[in-house]
């Protein structure tokens, strides 16, 4: 089982090391991470593995969204499950 | 496990937060066939107890997998057996049983139970006649419950009786509720062509050819669909189809999933995605302004019912695609007072009565939350449901008419119901009288249509 976790906001020193280190603490690995900085937006997507996850998803998901609003950051965690059946045929 | 495109997670985002992308109704139908005795009591509180018993998860559920995938569900409901069914042999007064439904909303914290329900295209029988006669108090005296009857079919014409004797319940509604914005009314829908498994209120029913319980799901994303247009706004007609249906197939889809894991942890078999375009009062969410985005200055100008028919084509299209499962109503709804851009048209002049008749031959549904001046006569509102059945019957589609007589106002007053059921301009009707036709009784035929075998 894999989750999205999409983080978008103003650039700033220590984004993607919080984010990360959220999922560690939960033992979320994290197996694929694209950014892009766009001026001072800054614009990542994380796909991480939840399988071994040490707490429920919600809460791991009301973990990141803490982390994205304390910095200011709109932040997003989705299963992947919503992507495929989305966009694959 | 192919990567996942970045362009295709942030546009599923931008859907979600900017355009209204959402799950309108994860709807459970229950069957209460198997609860009916012959003491209204107990059969009160055998429904009760069912039909807390099969949906005491509903709420909860979707609420966790609202979290999970990060999808609205916006709505948590129940359909039912139509009560006329349990109530006949039940005898007593069928009131009771729509207070029963409403302690079990409460309980279960659903917003909508449907299903105070009659089938009469062909006549009633005494719990019909019974339950529809008890209508206007039942729905007064509960805040959460949804009535509808349905008087025509294409198999079976129109019953003209039923059709005389709702007119008079939809005003007696309004009347029973004057002094809250007629409210009782607006949770009413005669029908024609009801489909069993819809999971839309106010017209949604189990019916008796359903199993025990389902799991049925309603979409929605007309804020999705216009923005795709507003997007390409030099495509031609045939490109603006294929957009429609490469949209509706993402939005069916996510619907699908909610459905498919919605039954999975409930344990109850998946019914149906009803494919349809479900706008709600919020800015953004109109199926009116996809119309408008089509290339008309208002919803109800010339073109409307064209780019309508386009419209309600192209996302049956790209729905039937991405669901294995496909029911309902499946198609655009235009209720007028749910709607942004329809409320707009409306209060401006552009959008009449007749042009929403016009438009409810292409798409789902009919005169769908019409506000009426409140001196509007039982028999007119008759007549407006028998043309609107007409359509239906002549035509092989669903239709139906949730109008609110709006007792004490005329042209250019509002009814405010609040929620998503939004608010409604009074709306100018025919005032040339019907009467002598709605007095006949009797049935129109089947048509020709209906000989198929």
């Amino acid at each position: 089982m894999r989750a999205v976790v999409t983080v978008i906001g103003k650039d700033m020193v220590g984004i993607l090391s919080k984010v990360a280190g959220a999922c560690a603490d939960c033992n979320a690995n994290v197996i694929e991470v694209t950014q892009s900085v766009l001026q001072d937006l800054f614009a990542m997507i994380m796909l991480v593995d939840i399988s071994e996850l040490r707490l429920p998803f919600d809460q791991f998901a009301a973990k990141i969204d803490g982390i994205g609003q304390g910095m200011g950051l709109s932040t997003h965690v989705m299963h992947e499950d919503i992507f495929n059946s989305m966009h694959r045929i | 496990m192919p990567v996942l495109d970045t362009k295709d997670i942030l546009e599923t985002i931008q859907m979600i937060q900017h355009d209204c992308l959402d799950v309108r109704t994860t709807t459970m139908g229950i069957s209460l066939l198997d609860c009916a005795t012959d003491d209204m009591d107990r059969t009160c509180q055998k429904v009760y107890d069912k039909v807390c018993r099969l949906a005491q998860n509903l709420v909860k559920t979707g609420e966790e997998i609202e979290r999970q995938y990060g999808i609205p569900i916006i709505n948590k409901r129940i359909s039912v057996t139509p009560i006329a069914m349990i109530a006949g042999p039940s005898g007593g007064d069928p009131v009771k049983l729509a207070l029963a439904l409403q302690r079990a909303a409460d309980v279960l914290g659903v917003n909508f139970i449907g299903g105070y329900s009659a089938l009469v295209q062909k006549g009633f029988s005494p719990g019909d006649l019974a339950l529809i006669r008890s209508i206007p108090e039942a729905l007064a005296a509960t805040e959460n419950i949804c009535a509808s009857v349905n008087v025509g079919s294409t198999k079976a014409g129109i019953n003209m009786d039923a059709v005389a004797l709702m007119g008079r319940i939809v005003r007696e509604c309004s009347e029973k509720t004057a002094d809250r914005d007629c409210i009782a009314a607006a949770k009413l829908v005669v029908l024609c062509n009801a489909p069993e498994d819809n999971p839309f209120m106010a017209g949604a029913f189990h019916g008796p050819g359903e199993p025990d319980c389902e799991i049925n799901v309603g979409v929605s994303g007309p804020g999705v669909v216009r923005a795709v247009l507003a997007k390409n706004p030099d495509a031609t007609i045939s490109e603006l189809a294929d957009l429609i249906k490469r949209t509706a197939f993402k939005i069916t889809r996510m619907g699908q999933l909610v459905g498919t894991e919605a039954s999975r942890r409930l344990g109850v078999p998946f019914g149906i995605v009803d494919l349809s375009l479900a706008p709600t009062p919020a800015i953004g969410d109109s199926v009116a302004r996809i119309l408008e985005e089509m290339g008309l200055e208002r919803c109800g100008a010339c073109g409307t019912t064209a780019c309508l028919a386009l419209l309600n084509d192209a996302v049956k299209k790209g729905g039937v695609m991405a669901s294995s499962r496909v029911g309902g109503l499946s198609g655009a709804f235009i209720p007028v007072s749910e709607d942004e851009g329809m409320i707009a048209a409306a209060s401006s002049g552009a959008l009449s009565i007749e042009k929403l008749e016009a438009m409810t031959a292409v798409c789902s549904v009919g005169l769908d939350m019409i506000v009426l001046p409140g001196d509007t006569t039982a028999e007119v509102i008759a007549a407006l449901i028998a043309d609107e059945a007409a359509i239906g019957m002549v035509n092989s589609k669903t239709t139906a008419v949730r109008v609110i007589p709006a007792i004490g106002k005329k042209d250019g007053e509002t009814l405010e119901f609040g929620g998503l059921l939004g608010s409604g301009p009074v709306m100018k009707i025919s005032r040339f009288s019907p009467a002598k036709f709605i007095q006949r009784g009797g049935q129109i035929p089947a048509p020709m249509q209906s000989l198929k075998n």
